[in-house]
């Protein structure tokens, strides 16, 4: 439910990164802000625990520039990823225009991804929103683990298991490095865009 | 389940002209009665109308988000005990205090003042305002 406002020429859309604790969806974020430091007007704002867990969500505000004639404005938000987290995940589910599910790439957390992809079906669910209607891309998280000879799941088994009936757009990356977090990020701005645009006109 | 056809716009609509009614709002009745700063944000965050008394350099955008989920908690709280919802929803800090409205289902007001207005009166002045602000769609 983004806000488009006619008088100010002004969108501003609601993006949130969902996926199994520990898979690096706060670290997205934080690749993000310091890429765009200088574009950041205000802090990553982090409600989290002493043990540096996401308790709420993160936040950061990030302005995209001009597109169609409107300031975009794009809120990128995290949810907890903890299961026992359920209730304040699913607050921060209110009102999203876009997705990203960061999964984690590793095969000890094959069944944590199915469970967390079902959770996000069920809590959109819960505000009539189908997990097929939702622009959504998939981050198979981690990939440079490989490197160190951590066991990780084929690409494959990651569409095969997450993707398979969604069929959305899918990036290989590592948030610590940096890779493919931004064309991630790109590419739910570009969906969430494009589903606005008959309001944006 | 039956989903939404158009998921991603809107609970609402508001026109140009109803937006300025609402920021007229704003401005007489909470900005010109002494409060430092006020936003209309909708539930997701979004700051949809904004004023203040111009001296006020606040991270409003950080500040909406917060305030949507932290009503967002307290009510979800609130119906954990039984509660149709909490009725005052209000931080006082040294210099400046937070308080917060539901204009209605999709609308919050958030209003921040300082020591010059008593809570009482910017009670009253919040009570107004979304009575006002309600109007504009009646
Ligand atoms: N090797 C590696 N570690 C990562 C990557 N992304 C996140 N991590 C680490 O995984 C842990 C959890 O990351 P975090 O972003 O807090 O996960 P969240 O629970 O999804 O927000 C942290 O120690 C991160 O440094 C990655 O791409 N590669
Ligand atoms: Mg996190």
């Amino acid at each position: 439910m983004a806000f488009v406002n006619m008088k100010t020429k002004e969108v501003q859309a609601k993006i949130v990164y969902y996926g199994p604790g520990r898979g690096g969806k706060t670290t997205n974020l934080e690749y993000i802000y310091s890429k765009f430091r200088d574009r950041i007007k205000s802090d990553m704002v982090s409600i989290k625990t002493h043990g540096d867990r996401t308790l709420f969500f993160d936040f950061l505000p990030f302005d995209i520039g001009k597109i169609m004639g409107y300031d975009v404005k794009v809120q990128l938000y995290t949810v907890p990823g903890q299961v026992k987290y359920d209730a304040t995940r699913r607050l921060v589910l209110k009102g999203v225009d876009g997705m990203v599910f960061v999964g984690d790439s590793q095969v000890e957390q094959r069944k944590k991804n199915i469970l967390s992809l079902k959770n996000l079906q069920e809590n959109l669910a819960s505000y009539k929103k189908s997990i097929f209607k939702v622009p959504l891309v998939l981050q198979y998280n981690k990939r440079d683990l490989e490197k160190e000879g951590v066991p990780l799941l084929p690409v494959e088994t990651l569409e095969k298991d997450l993707n398979s009936q969604l069929k959305v757009p899918s990036f290989s990356a590592s948030a610590v490095t940096g890779e493919n977090v931004v064309p991630t990020m790109k590419k739910i701005i570009s969906l969430t865009m494009t589903s606005l645009q008959n309001v944006m006109k | 389940m039956v989903y939404e056809d158009d998921m991603t716009f809107t609970d609402y609509t508001l026109g140009q002209e109803e937006l300025e009614r609402i920021e007229n709002i704003l401005e007489e009745d909470l900005v010109k009665s002494g409060v430092h700063s006020v936003l209309l944000i909708d539930m997701a965050g979004n700051i949809i109308a904004q004023r203040d008394n111009g001296s006020c350099d606040h991270d409003l955008y950080s500040l909406a988000a917060l305030a949507s989920a932290n009503f967002a908690a307290v009510d979800t709280m609130a119906k954990i005990v039984g509660e149709e919802e909490f009725s005052l929803l209000f931080h006082k800090g040294e210099s400046e205090s937070i308080h917060f409205s539901k204009v209605n289902t999709e609308f919050l007001l958030i209003t921040i003042f300082g020591k010059e207005v008593s809570l009482g009166l910017l009670r009253l002045k919040v009570a107004e305002a979304v009575q006002k602000i309600n109007d504009v769609w009646a």
